[in-house]
């Protein structure tokens, strides 16, 4: 029906919005914050993986998951930022351009909504990926600096893995914080959905699974078939929360020793030899499921987005 | 010289509102068109329909040949918008707010930036106030960015929607002498507005809205000799004996009626205003003033919707 391409003004829209991200006081703060964390958790990390060096291989990837109490290790702290980021990123996305009254004259120029929408993403992401990236070079550094150890090519690669599932991750909530900021007309109100659904996932869905796995499904103790099956429901509940999936990717990316991401069964275990790590595709085999599923969340939900808006009138 | 915007039959509807209904309109080269009504009429949906902003529920629109609904790029691309109570990235200068709108028309910053200047100046907003934050822009130097805003891009079609609104009668009528300088180059101008007697002097041709509908159109001075009857008012200010019975005997004036102290409202069919100078001095009487009112779209439009409500 219509004519010209859908990416014209893509480039202009994505150049301005970075900038804009870029230069916002909401990114400084989040980026204090992550950088704070980041400082912390290798700190501590670094602290404890003194006393076992040597005897661990992959003595780099514990950088990114070693905790020491109080402190949570890099990985927990960001699948904690990273979805506030996104959000503070995304959440007046599309309202916040009806709100200024810019929408009228950005859609008056020669290009598409679809430009506008997707440019907002891609800024979004691409702010987040930046920022990522100084991290976990900034990370890998200073794990050089305390450690005297260079990572292994594996271990880079895994590491590049756990930053290319972090973005998926950020991606979830980002696309959803746009989707809402096209829903509703007021950021303050799409910003509390975003973190509504955040602090559901965070916080509640442990009950939701408990309640599917035990209370609607009532297994017999005596009887290994009818557990499992419960395990397997409560997983399956469990793994409808990007939060899930986004932490088994970190286990399958950052502990090489995981095998499988779900129970396992004896059977399968006969003829393997313990704590013994698996190749790097290996792992990326066992992850690739959720991988599948956190990216095909984020092209649902952009696309969502993308109806929403294109069903909204030019006028606020 | 084929007509540069032209709609046929143009119909929008949302669900049961019917906001445009069988809209035939046409605009020439070098002309300023007043799409004049009061809010709600359908004013800016029909602009948003042209621009492929929004689709039409039935009937077509051409803008410079082209049909917006399919080339929404190409007609966006040769035609400036300025939307009713415009806004601009706040946090950005009016430079920058401009930059953004040259880079989304495909410019590249090394061509854009000359032309950023020359519009920047034309519009008054040169040099510092260009590097200035939106933020701390006046309503009309918001107007006059968005103008620029056109400009820039260079088009042979100018649509703006509300220009005038918010603006003080100085800024007014600034933006107007804008408006006529654009018109004096060959731009084709499309103004909505309801605010008639403001826009009445720059407007060549006006449609007047209501309910969706563009229930007159033509010049100012033909729509008043329609609706108006082709009266002419004349205001006479004059001291004497029977200044009444005077004005009263002048040849083509229908009716004089009081309007206080020595002053007196002719109705004519003419303008007579020799005659009646003549006359109210050779009657021995002073004449304080006398002026012949000009027409007023405010005055043909309330008439019309008179007569429409006293059919009805």
């Amino acid at each position: 029906m219509r004519e010209g391409s859908p990416w014209t003004g893509l480039g202009a829209v994505v150049l301005k919005e970075l900038a804009d991200h870029l230069t916002s006081v909401r990114m400084r703060i989040l980026e204090i914050l992550m950088l704070l964390a980041a400082l912390g958790a290798v700190y501590t990390a670094t602290q404890e993986i003194r006393k076992t060096i040597g005897e661990d291989p992959f003595v780099f990837l514990k950088l990114f998951t070693t905790a020491q109490e109080p402190l949570p290790a890099f990985a927990a702290f960001l699948g904690f930022l990273i979805p506030l980021t996104a959000i503070a990123l995304g959440f007046d996305a599309v309202n916040g351009e009806y709100n200024r009254r810019t929408m009228s004259l950005v859609l008056s120029q020669p290009i598409y909504r679809d430009a506008l929408l997707l440019g907002k993403f891609l800024a979004g992401i691409g702010t987040i990926a930046i920022t990522l990236t100084a991290l976990w070079v900034l990370l890998t550094g200073l794990g050089l600096w305390f450690l005297g150890v260079a990572p292994s090519t594996e271990e880079v690669g895994r590491a590049l893995l756990f930053l290319f599932a972090t973005l998926a991750y950020a991606g979830v909530w980002l696309a959803l914080a746009i989707l809402f900021s096209a829903h509703f007309r007021q950021p303050a109100t799409s910003a509390l959905a975003a973190l509504s659904v955040w602090l559901l996932f965070t916080v509640f869905w442990t009950i939701v699974t408990d309640l599917f796995a035990k209370g609607l499904y009532r297994a017999d103790p005596n009887d290994p078939i009818a557990q499992l099956a419960q395990a397997r429901i409560g997983l399956f509940v469990s793994r409808l929360s990007p939060n899930t999936l986004y932490a088994e990717l970190l286990v399958a990316f950052l502990n090489p020793q995981v095998r499988s991401l779900g129970p396992i069964l004896v059977t399968q275990l006969e003829g393997a030899v313990m704590g013994t790590p698996l190749p790097l595709f290996q792992s990326f085999l066992i992850a690739w499921p959720q991988i599948v599923a956190l990216v095909g969340t984020v092209i649902a939900l952009f696309i969502g987005a993308y109806v929403i808006f294109q069903r909204q009138e030019v006028r606020a | 010289m084929s007509a540069l915007i032209e709609t046929t039959d143009l119909t929008k509807r949302y669900g049961a509102v019917t906001a445009v209904q069988d809209l035939d309109l046409q605009l020439k080269a070098g002309e300023v068109f007043g799409l004049l009504g009061p809010n709600g009429s359908g004013k800016t949906t029909t602009i948003l329909m042209l621009l492929g902003l929004t689709e039409p529920t039935s009937g077509t629109a051409r803008v410079m040949g082209l049909d917006p609904a399919r080339k929404p790029l190409e007609v966006k691309r040769r035609v400036g918008y300025l939307p009713d109570s415009v806004g601009f990235y706040d946090e950005l200068s009016g430079r920058e707010n401009l930059a953004y709108v040259a880079r989304l028309n495909g410019l590249r910053a090394r061509e854009a930036s000359p032309a950023i200047e020359q519009v920047l100046n034309r519009m008054g907003l040169g040099n510092d106030v260009g590097d200035r934050a939106v933020g701390a822009y006046s309503r009309g130097m918001r107007q006059r960015l968005g103008l620029a805003a056109i400009l820039l891009k260079q088009v042979q079609i100018a649509i703006l929607d509300e220009p005038t609104l918010g603006l003080d009668p100085e800024a007014a009528h600034e933006f107007l002498e804008m408006i006529r300088d654009l018109r004096a180059e060959g731009m084709v101008v499309m103004i909505s507005s309801h605010l008639l007697h403001q826009v009445q002097a720059v407007c060549d041709r006006v449609g007047l809205f209501l309910k969706g509908k563009m229930v007159l159109e033509g010049t100012v001075e033909g729509l008043s000799e329609s609706v108006l009857g082709g009266a002419f008012r004349i205001h006479v200010e004059s001291r004497g004996q029977n200044v009444d019975a005077i004005l009263r005997d002048v040849p083509s004036v229908a009716k004089v009626s009081a309007m206080g102290l020595n002053k007196y409202r002719l109705e004519a069919r003419e303008d007579c205003r020799a005659a009646v100078s003549k006359r109210v001095i050779a009657a021995g009487a002073e004449l304080l003033s006398l002026t012949l009112e000009r027409p007023s779209l405010d005055e043909v439009y309330s008439r019309y919707f008179q007569e429409v409500r006293h059919d009805a």
